[in-house]
Order: structure tokens, then sequence, then C-alpha cells
């Protein structure tokens, strides 16, 4: 455990000076150029991009977890059962249409930039939340269920007190999920000209130049581990009353 | 008071709940017995509306419950089932507090009565108030799922197959807590059992059900002596019966003076505990003693045997 966090946190300060002081790690790179290519990408700052790479990812996953989270409450309602279908197969679809035919297909209609890119990212994340929220949601106990109605509790209060609660972990694995394969897809955001890291990735692979790949690709390889630990932690906190079993 | 007028239940054309009327009495414990599928935990559930009934109606202290809203119902009436339904991601306390929250109590007062109620079930509050359900052995579960349906002070307690998971050693424990905790509270109890032992055991009334309808609604003497039915007879099994009569006849008018020895038994104990003790032992008699270990005098096989006997 102790092993784990000491890495986690090395991974963090890594990425944290190689962003601030990318002009530093000159030397890392420069074996992977060739005739005196510049080591380090200059044209956007790193750091920048980054930020850019997250917001836009970050975005992209919030709105999916909205959506696909409603979604899932929604079709697991008396009233909404009958959507259940209809909406597996509408999640399935997003999930089925590859993030470069969106971006391609989107592009004459939201223009180049940042906006294709998060909807082809928001489609593409929404099929994991709502599948882990449907699964969370289902996996509440038909006992519990019906002691929630016992006690007295309205549907709402049941639904807040006790099925999302319990369906959480599991919600938040899903956004886990969505989240680095988003962190991943964003890279091609760049081909139709959103700020992310891909552009580094791009430039590199235009001008020949290994070192501005292998930047953007550790820096988004980075970010996904970080991300993917810290949320895990956040759904071993949110189960904790299934660790400590007896 | 609860009054049970004509109900009946049906699901699609399947009759559960036929025509069954029942009162039953302030501060009674009846027990609803039947087999799988007899429409017992059905009636039971249209007590707190959990399942509407199709025709008939319930009458709690003369009010007609058709007219409460079914959640505001539920938080004035407890409600304990055999998985015990604890919420898993609530801590011990939580549980306890859900009706008491839901009734919108202070926090102080909350807290209180959740000690209140540990200790009541023999549980340390400081040990257990901060456990989650899945630290818990299977006896002590149930202890708190019964704790959280009397956290609000319900006047009525509605229990379905509540010991049905415990083995029978804590099974017993429970029964007798259970007795015990509903004297001291006066709180009104139907509970839904298959086991006729239990039903004995623990009812005033009894009340048996087959494919819907109600058989007999009596007190356990008059079940055991004069079953109304062949199926009723049946559930208590002929040769059990002699024992059944004797377990529910109290020890203390049969105590007369003159010699015993040998192992006393508790003038709180039945017929049949002394008659078993003077059959294990082979004695003719045995000595009687009370609370404080003074003996009162003996109870004789004989006697024991003479009122094993069908009344006449």
């Amino acid at each position: 455990m102790k092993i784990k966090a000491l890495s986690r946190l090395a991974v963090l300060i890594l990425l944290g000076v190689f962003l601030a002081r990318p002009d530093w790690f000159g030397w890392l790179f420069a074996p992977l150029t060739r005739n005196g290519q510049a080591a380090i990408y200059t044209q956007n700052s790193l750091l920048n991009l980054t930020l850019n790479h997250l917001a836009i990812v970050a975005a992209a996953t919030l709105a999916g977890s909205i959506v696909a989270i409603g979604l899932a409450v929604l079709v697991t309602r008396p009233a909404g059962r009958e959507f259940l279908p209809l909406s597996r197969t509408l999640a399935n679809a997003g999930q089925t249409f590859p993030p470069v035919a969106v971006l391609a297909l989107a592009v004459p209609v939201l223009g180049f930039g940042t906006a294709p890119t998060l909807l082809a990212l928001f489609l593409y994340g929404l099929l994991p939340i709502f599948e882990n929220a449907l699964a969370g949601l289902a996996s509440v106990s038909p006992d519990v269920q019906e002691a929630a109605r016992g006690t007295g509790m309205t549907d709402g209060q049941r639904l807040l007190r006790v099925e999302l609660p319990l369906a959480l972990p599991t919600i938040i694995a899903g956004i886990r999920i969505s989240a680095i394969i988003s962190m991943g897809t964003a890279t091609i955001g760049s081909t139709v000209a959103a700020s992310t890291l891909g552009e580094t990735i791009i430039a590199g692979l235009i001008n020949s130049n290994l070192a501005f790949v292998a930047q953007g690709a550790l820096v988004v390889g980075a970010l996904a581990i970080i991300v993917n630990t810290s949320l895990f932690a956040i759904e071993r906190h949110f189960s904790r009353y299934r660790q400590d079993q007896r | 008071m609860i009054e049970i007028e004509h109900l009946s239940k049906f699901f699609d054309e399947t009759c559960v709940v036929d025509d069954v009327s029942m009162t039953i009495p302030d501060g009674a414990l009846a027990v609803i017995v039947g087999t799988s599928g007899s429409g017992k935990t059905t009636l039971l559930r249209m007590i707190n509306r959990l399942v509407e009934p199709s025709s008939g109606r319930i009458l709690i202290d003369g009010k007609d419950i058709s007219a409460i809203p079914p959640h505001e119902l539920r938080r004035q009436i407890g409600y304990a089932i055999q998985s015990h339904g604890l919420f898993p991601h609530r801590t011990v306390g939580q549980n306890i507090a859900t009706v008491p929250h839901l009734l919108h109590w202070e926090a102080t007062k909350v807290n209180a009565r959740v000690d209140e109620l540990l200790d009541l079930f023999q549980l340390d509050p400081a040990e257990f108030r901060d456990r989650y359900p899945s630290q818990l052995s299977g006896g002590q579960q149930q202890r708190v799922g019964v704790a959280r349906a009397l956290a609000a002070a319900p006047k009525l307690l509605l229990m379905d197959e509540p010991f049905g998971a415990l083995d029978p050693i804590i099974r017993a424990r429970a029964q007798e807590d259970l007795r015990q905790i509903q004297r001291r509270l006066g709180t009104t109890i139907v509970l839904v059992t298959h086991d006729m032992n239990e039903a004995i055991h623990l009812g005033d009334r009894i009340a048996v059900m087959d494919r819907a309808k109600l058989l007999q609604y009596d007190t356990p003497q008059e079940i055991v002596t004069r079953p109304a039915t062949d199926f009723v007879g049946e559930l208590l099994g002929s040769g059990e019966r002699p024992f059944r009569l004797l377990s529910l006849q109290p020890l203390r008018p049969f105590i007369e003076q003159g010699e015993a020895t040998g192992t006393a038994v508790s003038v709180d104990a039945s017929l049949r505990d002394a008659l078993e003790e003077a059959l294990w032992s082979g004695r003719a008699a045995v000595p009687v003693r009370d609370g404080a270990g003074k003996t009162l005098g003996r109870v004789t096989l004989a006697t024991a045997i003479r009122q094993a006997a069908r009344p006449q």
C-alpha cells in the first residue's frame, strides 16, 4: 500500500516538473530526434495543452455521467422500465461509432475545434457509465429494497438514501473506465484542431520527430494512470462498508 | 386494535387471500401460521400497504388505513423481515435511526434512542453503534433488524419470519427476547411463520391459514385441543399434541407439597419442562424452585401425564 502511494506521488511530481520545465528534460528526448530537430515541443506550452486536454475530458465525462446515470435511474423506475431496451440500444450505438467517424461527421456541422471532440468523447463514454449504473442499481438486494419501503421511505428517499449510495462504487467504476478511455481518445481531437496533447503527437508524426510523439504519449499515459488511481481510491472509499468483513 | 374485514387479494386470476376477517386486540402477539403459498405473508403485507387489497378493508384503531398515505402509515408501523434487510452501507446506529430520521427527530433524541435500543437488545452501544452490518453475526443482525423496526416506538410491529434464518439455539433466545420486549413495551405484534412450534410458543392468538383461507383464529390452547379442521391437526402433528398442550400450561397451579430430590425446575417453566426433566432423570416427581432458589414444592409425573390428556 505504501509503495503504491509513493509511486503514485512520484508519477504526479515527475509530471508536474516536466510540465513546468520541459526544457530540463531535453537531454532525455534528444536521442529520439534526427538531424538536429528540436527535442521539446514548443509550438504551444505543454502545460496549456495538458490543461486543455484535461478540461475536455472532464467536461465530456461529466456530461456523459449526468446523462448516463440519469438514464439508468429513469429506466430502473417502474414508469420508465419499458425504455430499458431502447436506452441500451442508444448507449451501445454511441460506443459502436468510432470517435474518428464522429469527428468526421461532426465537423461539417459543428466546425473545427473543441466542439466535435467533446461530442465524440461524450458519445463514446456513455456506454460504460450507463451499463455500470444499471448494474449497480440492479445489485441492490430485494430484501434491502423491501426494508426501505417497509420503513416508510418515499420513492425519492429510497433512490437517494439506499439505491444510489449502494450503486455508487459501481457507478464510479464506470466513470473511471470512461474517463481513461477518453483520456487516450481525446488525442485524436487534435486532427480537427482541438487543443489537446494530440497536437504534439501529430506534429511529431508529420515531422518524423519521435521526441514529440513520445512527449505527448507519455503525458497522456501519466494522466491516465493518475486519474485511474484517484478514482479507484474514491471507489474504495464509498465501498468501505464491504471491506473489513469478518 | 387491528380489525381486518373481509380482506381479499387477487394476483391476476389467482386468489391469494380469500375473505379473511380477524381482530387483533391491543398488546396481543398474534401469529399467522401456514405453509408456503398459504397467503400469510400477503395478509401481513397488506397491513402496512406493501400490498393493496383487492377488496375488504383494514382498520387500525378504528381508522381505515387506505386513507393514510402508505409511507406515513409505514413510519408508524414497525416492520422486520427474515433476512433483516439491513442497509449494508449504513452503520448499525444509522440503520436503527432510519425511521426517527424520516420523522425528523432531533439528533440528540435519535442518538439516545439508538443507544437505548442497543441496550435493550444486549448489544453494547459503544461497541456496535459504528459497525457495519457485515461485521455482525446472524443473530446480531437479526436483533438490529428488530431494533430498527422498534426505533420510533411503534404501537404495532409486523414480523415476517423474523427468526427463519437463525440456528435453533439462537432462535430460541431471540424468541424469548421478543416475548420479554413485547411484555415490557406493550407493542402489538403480528408475526408470520410456517413453524407451528414457534406459533404456539409465542402467540397469544394463532391464525392458521391454508390456500388463501383463514381456517382458525384462536388461542393456542383452543388450537391444540380443538383444531377446526384436519389440516390444522396435521400442522400440529398428532404425535406432538400432548407435549404442545403441556408446554402451554405453567407449573404454578400444579405445585403440591411433598418430597422430591434432584435437579429442580423453575416455577416459570411449563409442565412440559417438568415432564421432560422427570422422564430424563427417571424420577416420579421433581422439585420446583422460584427465582431466588427457594423450593416451593414438587410436581409429579402423574400430574403432568394427567394434564397431557385431551380435555373433554
